[in-house]
């Protein structure tokens, strides 16, 4: 020790003379810009899937029904209340939200003496923060759930342009198992799918790689899954909460995976349905489509005895004959089908009702019948030449293609629609051309325009890929024809399809015309339904809007024995029908339980 | 009139087997119990002391005031939801514990950290040193009645909090460090105001030097005051300044380099005397030692570029079965995570090696021997404990 250190402290002294460095206002102290303080949550573009209140691991977050906030497909109508008593601001939440609606503002300071206001919904409770432009987002890059989703294999056009062969290949385990991980399990899917489906659940099968449970949640709620899917509209997937961050789950084909796995013969085993306990009661359907198969499965394991008659020589209705074998492959088809007649389903094909045997008769055979005669009709655009023989409706060409029936196609073809049953036979059409003239000349042309077309972006696509030539926006005119043979078809440009009260009144261009080379058409611009063989009961009946049959809850008409589903109700699409199917039978089992 | 005796050596007496008789009731001692509040700025425990006079005849440390049970708590999270917990295990040092469980994780889940996060998370490790440090000399100061220097370091360390906060939105929890990489890289301009903030340290610790470590009052009571024998060092698996102070050259950024440390260029600061003031000149190289390193990493750091790697959705994490154990060099010496996974998405037992509970527990009971009574505090602060990575 020495006399310096006796002196050296005194060095301090001059801190006397300096500024100090006290904040004077705290109040105006401001965080920083990536400041971690309270939540803003932008409510108009949050969907309230609950994925901040699942990763927070205080469970701060709940989420509130909110005034205003309706439910609705792809929004839960909750959103999140944070209880500032057990947040952490750790902002996990902010990171994994999958709108990015929930951020946090820069403000920090809280004056207040109920503890009851330290829990409010930001966005909804008004804040004096909630117009602050600083705070903590989420930083590009940071990515806590992989938003891109694992391509799906599928054949290269110049594999499938002249091929019937199913052209998408199926997940491998390893694709799907990564695919399944991107779930948040929000459960928006399950909301939307007309069959309420427990999406999450079995995504989550996938996930453990527990295939057999996966099958049990799938028959729980669809006994269709080969065919869901394959070609199912995926609603789900329109409402995916991830679609707002990346690409959304491929749920349909997921769901196909699972099935794909699972032996046909494994299925009663797997399912606990070796051994049913009749109760008795007949049940009478009509219709062997989705909704009719639906129907007869769940009524089936409830104990009915069920017979469906078909008017077709196969069953599966608009899956097997509207839908060609490379999208919807037949074996798949009799895999789901097989199943459900092996619960002791009977079918009487060839029989249409209203012909062959008529509903007054089923009536008196079976204690209730349930409906689902489908959309088998087309409809013509009635402009001048369509009467013409070489004029066909796309239903009747696909139903001729299932049947093996040989059509007689023409070098060069027009196809009229732009649905995606329009695609289906473009496309059909092309590798008809492609196996008989070795070249494509199919065009598809419809009034709507590209960005309207109703068929799916991916149909669009395949079709030009396979070489299909597709030109939307044209409104048919004429026919022309010419020694009773068809030349092509004269178009003007559309402008508008429906007019200012939103009715179908398309506006043409007429300056702007076009001709499309053709010797064959085909209109494919939408089905109708023939429901004639309920004339006799009609009186009994109640119709809603478009002809359409009234039911009441679980599909059940005026007439109490009398159940109607399906595309005739509504849809058209499979997964409605499956949806209507199942609650048609619990509708009929509650009918029934008390006769 | 009260006279003092000089020679104590009578006291405590002994039993035949050579424990010590320390009868309460026969009014030669005194227990007394320092804590559970602070004793010496250091968090909540406390020392069970025997005395006689004022001198400590026998210590026994009691922990348990701060048990939260955050090991356990994170048997029962998402590996993701262990995240927000770990900080919490050493308050004054979260980003250690930060960057061992990510480390941990990232080993047994085979993930690639990109470039850039190692070089962020080398910087927020030294700047959490710093900070840290910076936070210690106040306690220490304090223990010795200079109560001044610690409003000095209180306001530099709130100019590294500043910079935390600039680069993370928080003060003192920085989760900063998601297993996977960073959260994001420096924000616009941050270089700038970390040199000033550098610059301002550097003049805060000259200041500090001259007026702690020039002190005669200081010198007087820490010279040759809590002397760690070297041969504890292994005895009680002392590490980090605590063995450098008594010439053992132990720390893990040298040893078993990790992150960006290889490519670094520094050297830890070694003592000879193992007493208070060595320590605390340790301690005091090491913050000039982490004022250049700080420097040197901001420079680095990449100013664009991938900072978190691809990860699966953190909400199904599955971790596959296995174990690991990961270190780092804190400011109080070997900061570790021993972490084992079964397989499933939550962690099997995470299990945190904090130097605080050899330090603060054992080492501390075997120095309060004999010790004066003021000096324990200042003795206390020496060891640098943070009581709760002890009780996590």
């Amino acid at each position: 020790m020495s006399f310096k250190d006796v002196l050296m402290p005194f060095t301090a002294w001059k801190y006397l003379v300096k500024e100090p460095v006290n904040i004077q206002k705290p109040d105006e102290v401001q965080g920083a810009p990536r400041y971690r303080g309270f939540h803003k949550n932008q409510v108009d573009v949050c969907i309230g899937c609950g994925t901040c209140e699942e990763i927070c691991q205080n469970a701060a977050i709940d989420m509130m029904p909110v005034d205003g906030i309706e439910t609705k497909d792809g929004d839960s109508g909750l959103r999140p209340l944070i209880d500032y008593g057990r947040c952490c601001w750790c902002a996990l939440c902010v990171d994994i939200c999958t709108t990015n609606s929930l951020t946090l503002s820069n403000s920090f300071k809280w004056n207040g003496t109920d503890g009851d206001d330290f829990r409010f919904i930001p966005g909804v409770d008004k804040k004096y923060w909630d117009d602050d432009n600083l705070g903590y987002v989420k930083a590009d890059g940071l990515n806590l759930n992989p938003v891109e989703r694992v391509e799906m294999g599928e054949l290269h056009p110049v594999d499938r342009d002249k091929s019937f062969v199913e052209m998408i290949t199926g997940y491998s385990k390893e694709q799907a198992q990564k695919e399944a991980d991107r779930c948040v399990e929000c459960g928006l899917c399950t909301a939307t799918c007309p069959a309420h489906m427990g999406i999450p659940e079995y995504i989550k099968a996938v996930r453990e790689d527990d295939m057999e449970e996966g099958l049990r949640i799938l028959y729980e709620t669809n006994p269709l899954p080969e065919i869901c899917g394959r070609i199912c509209t995926h609603k789900c997937e329109t409402v995916c909460s991830i679609n707002h961050k990346g690409d959304p789950l491929s749920i349909r084909w997921l769901k196909r995976y699972i099935a794909d796995q699972v032996p046909a013969d494994k299925y009663k085993e797997i399912l606990g349905t070796d051994k049913i306990q009749g109760n008795g009661k007949k049940v009478a359907i009509i219709g062997a489509g989705p909704a009719g198969l639906s129907a007869a499965h769940y009524l089936a394991l409830m104990g009915y005895s069920v017979k469906i008659y078909e008017t077709l020589k196969g069953p599966g209705g608009m899956v097997r004959y509207g839908i060609p074998e490379y999208r919807m492959p037949y074996d798949q088809i009799d895999k789901d089908i097989d199943y459900i007649l092996s619960l002791g389903v009977e079918v009487q094909y060839n029989t249409r009702v209203g012909e062959d045997i008529q509903l007054e008769d089923l009536e008196k055979d079976y204690d209730a019948v349930f409906s689902a005669t489908g959309l088998h009709l087309g409809r013509s655009t009635g402009v001048s030449g369509a009467d013409n023989e070489r004029v066909y409706q796309s239903i009747e060409l696909l139903r001729k293609v299932t049947d093996g029936e040989e059509i007689d196609v023409a070098e060069k073809i027009v196809v009229i629609g732009g649905g995606n049953v329009a695609m289906d036979i473009t496309r059909t059409l092309a590798r008809l051309q492609n196996q008989k003239y070795g070249k494509v000349n199919v065009l598809a042309t419809c009034l709507e325009s590209e960005e309207a077309m109703p068929a799916d972006d991916e149909e669009v696509i395949e079709a030009r890929e396979e070489k299909a030539v597709i030109d939307p926006g044209w409104g048919p005119q004429e026919i022309e024809i010419k020694d009773g043979k068809i030349t092509g078809l004269h178009v003007t440009k559309c402008l508008a399809i429906f007019d200012e009260e939103g009715k179908f009144n398309p506006k043409f261009d007429t300056d702007q015309k076009k001709f499309f080379e053709a010797d064959m058409i085909v209109e494919s611009i939408g089905q109708g339904m023939d429901i004639k063989y309920t004339d006799k009961i009609k009186d009994k009946l109640e119709f809603g809007p478009r002809g359409r049959i009234a039911v009441g809850k679980n599909f059940q008409s005026k007439l109490p024995w009398f159940f109607v589903g399906g595309d005739i109700i509504e849809g058209p699409d499979v997964i409605h029908g499956i949806a209507n199917g199942h609650k048609a039978a619990i509708g009929i089992d509650n009918f029934l339980k008390d006769k | 009139m009260f006279k003092f005796e000089e020679d104590r050596s009578k006291y405590p007496e002994k039993n035949p087997d050579g424990t010590n008789i320390m009868d309460l009731e026969s009014g030669k001692y005194t227990k007394i119990w320092q804590g559970p509040i602070h004793p010496g700025m250091t968090g909540n425990m406390s020392l069970e002391l025997i005395i006689q006079g004022d001198e400590v005849m026998d210590c026994k440390t009691h922990v348990g005031y701060l048990h939260r049970g955050f090991e356990k708590l994170m048997e029962r999270r998402k590996f993701i939801q262990c995240f927000p917990i770990c900080v919490r295990i050493a308050v004054p040092e979260p980003d250690f514990n930060e960057y061992c469980f990510a480390a941990t994780i990232e080993e047994l889940a085979g993930i690639q950290v990109p470039d850039a996060a190692e070089w962020m998370r080398t910087l927020l490790l030294e700047m959490s040193r710093l900070q840290s440090y910076l936070a210690w000399i106040g306690g220490q100061s304090s223990s010795f009645g200079m109560g001044l220097i610690s409003q000095w370091t209180t306001w530099a360390r709130d100019l590294v909090l500043d910079r935390f906060e600039e680069i993370s939105g928080g003060r003192v929890y920085h989760m900063h460090m998601l297993p996977g990489g960073v959260r994001s890289l420096l924000p616009y301009g941050f270089e700038a105001r970390m040199k000033d903030t550098l610059e301002k340290i550097s003049q805060v610790m000259a200041d500090v030097e001259k007026v702690m470590f020039n002190n005669s009052v200081f010198k007087t009571r820490a010279v040759g005051l809590g002397y760690i024998d070297p041969l504890w060092v292994e005895e009680y698996g002392i590490t980090g300044p605590n063995a450098r102070g008594a010439g053992i050259a132990k720390d893990v950024r040298k040893d078993y380099p990790y992150l960006k440390y290889a490519d670094l260029d520094f050297e830890a600061a070694v003592g000879t005397d193992s007493d208070v003031f060595t320590r605390a000149d340790v301690r005091r190289r090491d913050i000039l030692t982490t004022i250049d390193l700080i420097g040197q990493i901001v420079e680095k750091v990449p100013k664009s570029g991938e900072f978190m790697a691809e990860v699966p959705n953190v909400l199904h994490w599955k971790i596959p079965k296995g174990q690991t154990y990961i270190r780092s060099e804190c400011t109080r010496g070997e900061y570790g995570y021993y972490t084992v996974t079964d397989g499933s998405g939550y962690p099997r037992r995470i299990n945190v090696r904090g130097p605080s509970y050899t330090h603060a527990i054992a080492l501390m009971e075997r120095m309060a021997i004999n010790l004066n009574i003021a000096d324990t505090a200042g003795v206390m602060s020496s060891l640098h404990t943070y009581p709760p990575e002890v009780e996590r």
